[in-house]
């Protein structure tokens, strides 16, 4: 008996493990992948869920999205382990392409930054135009703000709005979370907390019950936009520039900026992203 | 991720979902299953096939080194699984000492072999631990005894573990549950990536970030669930050995 259920064990485990399934083991050698670095705001509004099937259903080529903060995509970019990325951090992609990490680096779209908080808007700033001095009414009043600390495109904008106003934030009122935008969007729900946010997640997360609400928006200093970049090919003969070229060449192509600018309209009311090439 | 969520709730609303996600078989789920297992079982497998001659000889023998063999046995069993996964990607990233030979025995950053070799890492010494411990447990005389009754060094280090198997299925265990919930190194060395390296705490990670918390808890009572029939399997094995 107790050999029956060791061999049991066993059996289950060879099951799984030599389960010829096509989705999990790596496609075979040869054929057409890439794998593409990406931040969770991409991953997590659904962006790219709405996107990939149409590009591998045309190219063939499978995409493979590893959805990290913009430091790790951009890290795992210089370290060659990615062939494209899709990240939003201007200042930390010129310094990727200028260490010549990068081969080619093309805008893609533009989406906004906001300021969110508890609807009571304990420092009052509520309808600012400038979202720096939001910020320094916030650490005056020392009410409690959540930052992404996590080197992320959005963690990078907030702290070069926090230099614009010309603030170093410490104290107990701010608390660096170093998660994604969506577990710091939970966290602020619940602390009753401002945070800085992208459109895109933080329309996903109102639809689904969160209670912040929009409190700074349209600051041109609130401007994200996103940049498609390839790895250089330099890196190694495993880099597939061709590959990350047509990625990018697609992208940027006509029909899919169209449906860029359409995303979100039907589930929230309003786009979340604007094409940077417009049709 | 495609597997079908429902309606916001409770923990009740969780157990419901987690039920139906079972019940209908959802083939997003069932992949998430298949890979989770696959890749835990088999570091299991390869951590049993290192771990316990390790534990074993370590608990028998004494040789030069040997204290600081187990000192650094102890240490392993309780590093970070996260800094275990660093160490895994920076050895396979392409411009690390391993990943740039490129050799098809070395697996690649972001697949199922890179978090097999990261769990493996994790488990091993936990596995070699507890085989020592269990074995230094055994009564000395009995190896002497077998020993006296004519069997090879090799007879009677088997009688020992079979004597010792008690403690060999906790190594197992132990283990076992050390990497079927691990999420850190997993994450980092596979990138959670979708039909290819997303197993169920990568995915209850990713959910959540997501605020789909009703369906992140339904993977997780899946995780507990399937965890508690593997635990369960192994601890019949343990009240037979200790039966007989």
């Amino acid at each position: 008996m107790r050999r029956l259920v060791f061999c049991a064990l066993l059996a289950l485990l060879a099951a799984t493990a030599c389960r010829p399934s096509r989705a999990i083991h790596p496609p075979t050698p040869g054929a057409p992948e890439i794998t593409l670095a990406t931040t969770t705001s991409l991953e997590n509004s659904g962006l790219l869920a709405a996107l990939l099937p149409d590009f591998e259903a045309e190219t063939g080529i499978r995409v493979h999205v590893i959805a990290v903060g913009t430091g790790q995509a951009l890290r795992l970019g210089q370290d060659g382990n990615a062939d494209v990325l899709f990240v939003h951090d201007p200042a930390q992609e010129e310094a990727f392409m200028q260490a010549g990490h990068g081969a080619r680096r093309e805008a893609v779209m533009y989406s906004d930054f906001l300021l969110v908080g508890p609807a009571e808007d304990p420092a009052g700033v509520r309808g600012l135009s400038s979202a720096a001095q939001a910020l320094a009414q916030i650490a005056e009043k020392r009410a409690p703000f959540i930052s992404r600390g996590d080197a992320s495109g959005t963690h990078a904008k907030e702290l070069a709005l926090w230099q614009a106003a010309g603030i170093t934030p410490s104290g107990d009122w701010y608390l660096s979370a170093g998660q994604g935008m969506g577990a710091v969007l939970t966290i602020a729900n619940e602390k009753k907390a401002y945070t800085l946010t992208d459109r895109a997640t933080y329309l996903a997360r109102r639809a689904q019950g969160l209670e912040l609400v929009p409190l700074v928006e349209g600051d041109p200093a609130l401007f994200n936009p996103y940049s498609v970049i390839a790895v250089n090919p330099a890196k190694g003969a495993h880099i597939r520039a061709d590959l990350a070229n047509r990625f990018i060449e697609w992208l940027i192509s006509p029909a899919t900026q169209e449906k860029i600018g359409r995303f979100g309209v039907q589930e929230f009311g309003q786009g979340v992203f604007t094409p940077a090439h417009k049709p | 991720m495609s597997i079908s969520k429902g309606e916001h709730g409770t923990v009740r609303e969780s157990l419901i979902q987690a039920l139906h996600l079972i019940l209908k078989a959802d083939p997003a789920l069932a992949e998430i299953v298949a890979l989770t297992f696959r890749v835990s079982g088999i570091a299991l497998l390869i951590s049993a096939a290192v771990g316990i001659p390790l534990g074993a000889a370590l608990g028998l023998r004494r040789f030069a080194g040997r204290r600081l063999l187990v000192s650094l046995l102890y240490t392993g069993m309780g590093f970070p699984p996260v800094v275990i996964g660093l160490i895994v990607y920076l050895l396979l990233s392409h411009n690390g000492p391993l990943g740039q030979w490129e050799a098809p025995f070395i697996p690649r950053l972001f697949t199922p072999s890179a978090m097999i070799l990261a769990q493996t890492i994790i488990s091993l010494p936990l596995v070699a631990g507890f085989t020592m411990a269990a074995v230094m447990g055994v009564d000395p005389l009995l190896r002497q005894q077998v020993l006296a009754l004519g069997a090879t060094q090799g007879q009677a280090v088997k009688a020992i573990l079979s004597e010792a198997r008690t403690g060999v299925i906790i190594a197992l265990i132990a283990g076992f549950g050390s990497i079927i919930s691990e999420v850190g190194a997993v994450m980092l060395v596979g990138g959670n990536i979708e039909h290819r390296t997303r197993v169920l705490t990568t995915a209850i990670v990713l959910e959540t970030s997501k605020g789909n918390f009703e369906l992140a808890m339904a993977l997780g009572i899946i995780l507990l669930g399937l965890s508690f029939l593997v635990n369960v399997a192994l601890v019949y094995l343990q009240g037979r050995a200790i039966r007989e």
